[in-house]
């Protein structure tokens, strides 16, 4: 395929994605009578997410202050631990880290879920029996991506904290009032912790748009549900990053 | 009804003041292919009417065009009187609420058991007590022979006990019009007749329209008051059943009598098979 070609098709896609993007945004009042549905879809890509975002959580804050201690000993600035691994975790590593693992986790198995519903023609038959698809099947996980988020975003920073607590206090020998003092005084609830939770919110809707895109317009083949999970967590990726530079630029 | 002309789309359709289905003019192009050329037709009401065509002439996008699942390029197509081309999403859901459509691979929820999957239409429309939504499954479910599998997930039911779910479901809120799109397809004999006995029950005692798209003539002969033969693009031939199967035309000989060539040719559109076969071309 020729750049231009190439070009053009990533374009059609990024409007296609976006004109879906208002077709969900208008199946979210219908899409509140199946609340049920919404419920157990929070639970799935939220929930069931917990075990890997619990433990990536603990390992991220344990490397962090391990590095972050041995860099800061250099300047006789260990006693900034506490704060430093905080502003990293809740203002950069906790949102980005939570969506590429959210990506993983739950934006694959909502294109592959849907993509397999559009494969065996259950989304055809839920046109046919007048259910709408965008507002059952698109819609609850849209709002479940944006919901579930953010809060696990929240659970990933608040074990990365202990992570670092157990290796820089507990192993290295850190002052506990110093590591804890530090933090409670440098770092700012709105300025810092809720603009990651705000970040962490867009990423979610970008991952679940994403994710659910290419699951509804999958071609219904195996290789095409294949592809179309690959290119949810490629894409997902990429734009997740790119959005954090924009929003971190914006949001500083 | 004329039934002594069989030439492709020269056949007029029956009087439309009986048609619950009414289409004129349908011209569809699909991947650059001329699929329907000015095709007319019309679906009688309380019958079972078959579409039956060789493969890929557009059966099943026929029925699509019926449900609105795809645009038409041109012409009309009225259900029960409403243009179809011309409903809005909203429109065709309400349209479709009067609409069962059983699909080729029945197409139910995996998710769901079987009672859920039949009583599903119903939860989603009608805010009814549990015990009215589960005494009208199980009716259902009863009427397909398949009570006793309500608990069961789809995985571990048969094709043909698929099928059936699938009708149950399709009739869960007694529809004015079934569209049964291949449904022998993949049967056992015995699954087949079950499948058959159904369609031609229901639709005598409940009196509803049906469309049938098959290509088994020997099934088909059993349960469709009249049939329409969908060839090259148009009507190739329409009436009852057995009067189709005694007409000597090229396409129903063809069709019916199971000619391997004839005006459906058996040989894709090629070039020239000593070219490709790198001789020189032969002198016209």
């Amino acid at each position: 395929m020729s750049r231009r070609s190439l070009t053009g098709d990533a374009l059609a896609q990024v409007g296609a994605a976006g004109l879906f993007l208002f077709s969900i945004l208008a199946a979210i009042p219908k899409s509140l009578r199946h609340f049920r549905e919404t419920l157990r879809q929070i639970w799935f890509v939220g929930a069931m997410s917990l075990v890997i975002i619990m433990t990536c959580g603990l390992f991220v804050g344990m490397v962090l202050s391990l590095q972050l201690y041995y860099t800061l000993a250099k300047f006789g600035g260990t006693a900034a631990l506490g704060t430093v691994v905080a502003l990293s975790l809740f203002r950069e590593l906790g949102p980005v880290v939570t969506a590429l693992l959210f990506a993983g986790r739950a934006g694959t198995s909502m294109t592959a879920e849907i993509g397999l519903m559009r494969a065996t023609d259950q989304l055809s038959a839920m046109e046919m029996m007048a259910v709408d698809p965008l507002a059952y099947v698109v819609a609850p996980r849209f709002i479940a991506g944006v919901i579930a988020m953010p809060l696990l975003a929240c659970v990933f920073n608040a074990l990365g904290i202990l992570g670092a607590h157990a290796v820089g206090v507990s192993w290295l020998g850190l002052d506990n009032g110093t590591f804890w003092g530090n933090m409670s005084a440098n770092v700012e609830v709105w300025s810092d912790l809720v603009n990651g939770v705000w970040k962490s919110t867009v990423f979610g809707a970008v991952i679940a748009l994403i994710a659910t895109f290419q699951g509804y317009t999958t071609p219904p083949t195996s290789e095409g549900v294949a592809y179309a999970t690959t290119r949810t967590v490629v894409s997902s990726s990429i734009v997740v990053l790119a959005i954090d530079f924009v929003m971190t630029a914006f949001l500083m | 009804m004329n039934t002594s002309n069989h030439s492709p789309g020269s056949d007029s359709p029956e009087p439309a003041s009986a048609a619950y289905v009414q289409i004129r003019g349908l011209r569809t192009v699909l991947g650059g292919k001329l699929l329907f050329d000015g095709v007319d037709l019309d679906i009688p009401r309380g019958k079972i009417t078959a579409i039956m065509g060789p493969s890929g002439t557009g059966k099943t996008t026929l029925v699509r065009h019926i449900t609105g699942q795809l645009a038409a390029d041109a012409g009309q197509i009225l259900v029960d009187g409403r243009n179809v081309p011309e409903l809005s999403r909203r429109q065709l859901f309400e349209l479709r609420e009067g609409i069962g459509y059983l699909f080729q691979n029945s197409a139910l929820l995996t998710d769901f058991s079987v009672f859920e999957n039949v009583a599903f239409p119903l939860r989603q429309h009608l805010r009814l007590p549990e015990e009215i939504v589960r005494n009208i499954v199980l009716t259902r479910l009863q009427a397909v022979g398949l009570r006793g599998a309500a608990q069961l997930m789809p995985a571990e039911l048969s094709g043909g006990m698929m099928r059936r779910v699938a009708l149950a479901r399709a009739m869960i809120r007694d529809p004015g019009l079934m569209i049964y799109d291949e449904p022998f397809v993949g049967l056992d004999p015995i699954a087949l007749n079950q499948v058959l006995k159904l369609i031609r029950t229901l639709n005598d005692t409940l009196g509803i329209t049906s469309i049938l798209v098959a290509h088994e003539f020997a099934a088909v002969r059993r349960a469709a008051d009249l049939v329409y033969l969908i060839a090259g693009g148009k009507i190739a031939a329409h009436g009852h059943p057995q009067e189709l199967a005694e007409r000597d035309s090229p396409w129903t000989r063809q069709f019916f009598g199971g000619e391997a060539d004839g005006p459906v040719p058996f040989e894709y559109p090629a070039r020239d098979y000593a070219l490709d076969l790198g001789f020189p071309a032969a002198a016209a």
